[in-house]
């Protein structure tokens, strides 16, 4: 089948936002993404464009890196704008070309509004949007003295802030009788106002601009519709946003009254193979001016375009939370008491430059909206009262009063239900975070990389923390999971330093986050295993070899006289006849016991450390690989006969199985995997008692997971249904790596997802539904794996110092180990037992 | 009575492996020698011989610390012993043979019995 092609146009914070997510997704492998970016820069964090001022360069600010956006195939043009769109033959057209779309994505943001005043396009007038923008006040700040800013809003006053930083004196122009008036009331302005004028920033409100002509003293004057005038050497105009909706209104798509490109709750536009998301989408005839709603929508698209009917986006909430000029101000819900037969709550402290107002219901139950100037302390439990209906105290004022004058304590983060949004921008909620805790991540930076929760806007921040520390405190209730003396952490936790912080060895492990300096056989072969999994380097590189098992030092296993077993993959349990005689022609050369195991692969015993590598050395000529029989590995993924020879067979269970055990061979685990594909529903390779099983079904494949024999028998659980094999081999590499990140030392799938917390529902929504958003990252460790196998045996026996060691003693090659001695059982050799010895 | 002894060379510096052991057929049987490169001093020598199972096995044990002591782990069943004393951990009850163990240039020395089909008469006139 051929590819679809995608086109994204814009490459800022939402456009970027949604690659992320959907190219995460199953749906981006039917597309060939292009994208269109009119910036000539990577998209970048437009939020904290700000810092840029402050030494931030573009590559602290930026989201994503050209490496990633080569890793995942996508075509950028930036630097390209699109110049139009031709709905009939569904093509953009750029200054280089005209390419087609069968599915077009428009997230070109806004614009910033500039007033249409006589003299607004001189030089030295500006806006404040882009790096260029920046830039450019940069430039022009050097060898200016003051400088405007217009528009008292939150960019203005962030604008101000920058001009300030330059060392401009700053002014603040606003046309409406105070500032920030979107968020604010009268007296919350005001008391900003005088905040900002005590900071050395000139507030000059009411004040309509006529013209700006050049100035006297300065580079430019303003004057104003009251008579008076302003000199300065740049103005910068911050006077609002408006959707860049250009392309869309020129090649007819419907447009809203005031701008906007019209989209449905699934972000499409009037053209079905349009979308728009961001700044530029005109959603309930509203424009969202902020990132978090933009990414909900960009959430939205994703799913919408992987076929999920129940994808929609339902409006955000517009509550914010700035420290402006050092300044807190905070605004949630309906601020300004617009709800009929709301009550309205103040507290207003001059002498400490505190005001809060708090809107509440008729009731007096429910927060609907609340003003904070001067002190954002009661921000994070006041959103969580409105954003949850939590129900309020009979006194609601105590929520706003300091708490020396009897306010109550913030709403402890255990107050909140598992559905409280923590983090809007990325929404993130509590029941996440605690996943993302159970999950193994036990700091903030980790549920931050596993959550994603407070790298947007940053404003959740400290009720991030809040509810880590909480939760983590709650857990350290338990009993200690210290692996052992030597390391006083989990082996999830472990997994993690090791992932984090790039450690490839078990010494430096141990001296950067270990007691003592020497380890034991309990931590170096968990130790082993986690880098095996994490950087899959040989087991015996020289720093890996003392920390091996004994089997996984010899890559065989011991029995009981010291001799060792020798089981080579038969992937699937297909061998062809001459295979079979191979075996039976080494076999016989060692004199070796030989017998079919339970995995449908045949095990030799019986031969001498010095003999392993010998007898390796004919197996890997005809074929064979090693079988990691004696590896916390996979072991064999059992088959039936299926559709190709078997009458009731729907799929190829073999073809199934052989490329299942070639796919994961290698994969070092906590523990040893199993995995079966039976054919059809008679399930005669016991897929069900298997780690990983699959059943075909005349769709396709259902997944079984964390089945068990051996000592306590576990029946697995259907995981899927109806997968393709795309699907299957998705959610397989997803379960395993999440098991192989998050499971404790020589835990089974079986006894892991016994303890999961949230258990087979959690498990289905980090892998299905890819609620942590690690899917992709899962899948590429796994990538990373599947593409460093290397048959282990094959390497020591071509590797003359590895061999070195298969020496039974060192001194003295001929000498025999005199304990091992044989008699004959049923025509094959056998060890004489202790009993015979005597 | 102490047996004579002889300083007998076993292998070189080249045959150890650091943090692990490798076996030698002494005199005295089969024995096993652990190289820890971090710890004072960095050669202990045990018998090889896993008191548990009677198979020769230990020098393919795990090395490590339990308790600031140097063990070695059974590769059959587990039973840690501690490299200096050859005490076992879980019983300290059962006890393998140690030997003193030395660098002597590139060569590996072990003190072990002088065996007795070797045993020079002088071994009598020493031993009394
Ligand atoms: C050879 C074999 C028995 C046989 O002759 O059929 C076997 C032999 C051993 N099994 Fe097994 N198991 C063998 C199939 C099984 C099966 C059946 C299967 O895989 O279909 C099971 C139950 C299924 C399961 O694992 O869920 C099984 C459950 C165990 C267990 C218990 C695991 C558990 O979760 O309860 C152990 C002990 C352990 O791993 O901790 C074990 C451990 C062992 C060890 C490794 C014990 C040891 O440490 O020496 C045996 C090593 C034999 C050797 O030297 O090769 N063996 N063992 C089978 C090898 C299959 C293969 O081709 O790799
Ligand atoms: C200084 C500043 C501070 C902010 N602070 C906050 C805050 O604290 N919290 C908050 O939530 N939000 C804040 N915002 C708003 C936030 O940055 C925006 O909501 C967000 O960037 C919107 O993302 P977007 O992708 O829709 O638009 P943008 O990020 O603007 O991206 C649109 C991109 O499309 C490109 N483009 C447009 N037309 C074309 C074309 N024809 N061809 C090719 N490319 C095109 C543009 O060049 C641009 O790069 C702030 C914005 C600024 C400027
Ligand atoms: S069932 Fe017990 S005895 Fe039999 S192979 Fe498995 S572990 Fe060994
Ligand atoms: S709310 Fe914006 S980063 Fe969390």
């Amino acid at each position: 089948m051929s590819k679809k092609t995608l086109i994204v146009v814009g490459n800022g914070m939402v456009g970027h936002h949604f690659l992320e997510q959907f190219t995460a997704s199953p749906a981006a492998a039917d597309y060939q993404i292009l994208v269109f970016g009119e910036e000539p820069l990577v998209a970048y964090d437009r939020v904290h464009l700000s810092e840029y001022f402050a030494q931030a360069t573009h590559a602290d600010l930026a989201l994503g890196t050209l490496e990633w956006y080569a890793e995942q195939g996508i075509d950028l043009h930036l630097d390209e704008q699109v110049t139009s769109i031709d709905r009939d033959s569904r093509k953009v057209i750029t200054p280089k070309g005209s390419y087609r779309y069968d599915q077009l994505v428009l997230a070109t943001g806004s614009y910033p509004f500039v007033p249409p005043i006589p003299g607004n396009d001189q030089e030295h007038c500006l806006v404040y949007r882009t790096l260029a923008d920046l830039d450019q006040i940069r430039a022009s700040a050097n060898g200016g003295k003051t400088g405007v800013v217009v528009g008292g809003g939150l960019l203005g006053l962030e604008a101000a802030n920058a001009l300030k930083s330059l060392g401009v004196q700053a002014h603040v122009v606003e046309f409406a009788p105070r500032l920030m008036p979107v968020q604010l009331d009268a007296d919350g302005g005001a008391l900003l106002r005088s905040k900002i004028e005590s900071l050395g920033v000139q507030v000059h409100t009411e004040k309509a601009t006529t013209e700006i002509v050049a100035g006297e003293e300065a580079r430019l004057r303003m004057n104003f519709s009251d008579g008076s005038h302003l000199e300065t050497d740049l103005i910068v105009f911050s006077a609002g946003i408006r959707p860049q909706d250009t392309l869309a209104r020129n090649c007819g798509l419907t447009i809203g009254e005031r701008g906007g490109i019209v989209v449905n709750d699934q972000c499409a536009t009037s053209d079905g193979a349009v979308y728009a998301i961001g700044e530029c989408a005109l959603w309930d005839n509203k424009i969202f001016g902020l990132v978090a709603p933009g990414y909900t929508m960009a959430r939205t698209l994703s799913a919408v375009l992987n076929g999920d009917s129940s994808a929609a986006f339902a409006g955000a909430d517009m509550s914010t939370k700035l420290k402006l000029l050092g300044v807190d101000v905070g605004s949630i819900g309906d601020a300004h008491g617009q709800t009929p037969g709301c009550r309205n709550i103040r507290f207003n402290d001059e002498a400490s430059g505190i005001y809060r107002r708090l809107v509440i219901s008729e009731d007096g139950k429910a927060v609907l909206g609340a003003i904070l100037v001067g002190d954002n302390g009661p921000y994070d439990t006041l959103l969580q009262y409105a954003l949850n209906g939590i129900t309020l105290p009979d006194s609601p004022e105590v929520l706003i009063l300091p708490e020396s004058q009897g306010g109550a304590p913030a709403l402890g983060p255990d107050a909140l239900p598992d559905t409280a949004s923590i983090c809007s921008c990325h929404n993130v909620t509590k029941g996440d975070i605690c996943c993302a805790i159970d999950a193994g991540a036990t700091d903030l930076g980790a549920v931050k990389s596993a959550t994603k929760a407070s790298t947007g806007c940053g404003g959740c921040t400290a009720l991030l923390k809040n509810v880590v520390d909480c939760e983590l405190e709650k857990r350290g209730m338990e009993v200690s999971k210290d692996l052992c003396e030597h390391f006083p952490y989990t082996r999830q936790e472990l997994f993690h330093l090791i992932k984090v912080n790039g450690i490839r060895t078990f010494r430096s492990l141990l001296r950067q986050h270990g007691v003592g300096h020497g380890g034991c056989d309990i931590c170096k072969p968990a130790v082993a295993s986690i880098l095996a999994s994490c950087w899959n380097e040989h087991i015996l590189a020289t720093d890996h070899v003392p920390l091996q098992d004994t089997n996984d030092t010899f890559m065989a296993n011991m029995q009981k006289n010291g001799t060792y077993s020798i089981v080579p993959r038969v992937p699937g349990g297909e061998i062809t006849p001459d295979k079979l005689i191979v075996l039976g022609e080494v076999a016989k050369k060692y004199d070796l016991y030989t017998k079919i195991t339970g995995g449908q692969r045949i095990d030799l015993f019986g031969a001498t450390l010095s003999e392993l590598p010998l007898i390796w050395e004919e197996l890997i000529a005809a074929g064979f690989e090693t079988g990691h029989a004696y590896g916390k590995s996979l072991r064999t993924v059992k088959s039936c006969v299926g559709s190709t020879w078997c009458r009731y067979g729907v799929q190829d269970s073999v073809g199934m199985a052989i490329f299942l055990e070639n796919r994961y061979k290698g994969l070092r685990s906590p523990h040893k995997l199993k995995m079966g594909v039976s054919g059809c529903t008679r399930e005669c390779a016991e897929a069900q008692s298997k780690d990983i099983g699959v059943i075909a079904t005349d769709k396709g494949w259902n997944l079984y997971v964390c089945g068990n024999g051996g000592m306590r028998p576990r029946h697995a659980d259907l995981f899927a249904t109806d997968l393709s094999d795309e699907e299957l081999i998705s959610a397989i590499d997803r379960v395993l790596m999440f098991y192989v990140r998050t499971a404790d030392r020589l835990q089974r799938t079986s006894v892991w997802l016994e303890n999961l917390e949230g258990g087979l529902d959690y498990l289905k929504q980090v892998v299905l539904e890819d609620s942590l958003g690690m899917g992709a990252e899962l899948e590429q460790h796994m990538a990373d794996i599947v593409g460093t196998y290397q048959c282990e045996w094959k390497t020591a026996v071509e590797d003359p110092e590895k061999r070195k060691r298969f020496r039974e003693f060192v001194n003295a090659p001929e000498q025999k180990d005199p304990v091992q001695q044989w008699t004959q059982e049923r025509d094959q050799r056998r060890p004489l037992l202790e009993t015979e010895t005597a | 009575m102490k047996p004579r002894t002889q300083w007998q060379a076993v292998c070189t510096v080249d045959d150890l492996v650091p943090d692990s052991g490798i076996a030698v057929w002494t005199e005295d049987g089969p024995v096993a020698i652990f190289y820890l490169p971090y710890h004072l001093p960095a050669l202990f020598a045990i018998s090889h011989t896993d008191p548990f199972s009677g198979s020769n096995v230990l020098a393919r044990g795990i090395t490590g610390y339990l308790k600031g002591q140097p063990v070695v782990a059974s590769p059959l069943y587990k039973e840690h012993f501690n490299l200096r004393t050859g005490v076992c951990l879980e019983d300290e009850n059962v006890k393998v043979k140690t030997y003193p163990v030395l660098l002597d240039g590139d060569l590996i020395r072990l003190e072990v019995p002088v065996a007795s089909a070797t045993k020079t008469p002088n071994a009598a006139v020493q031993a009394a």
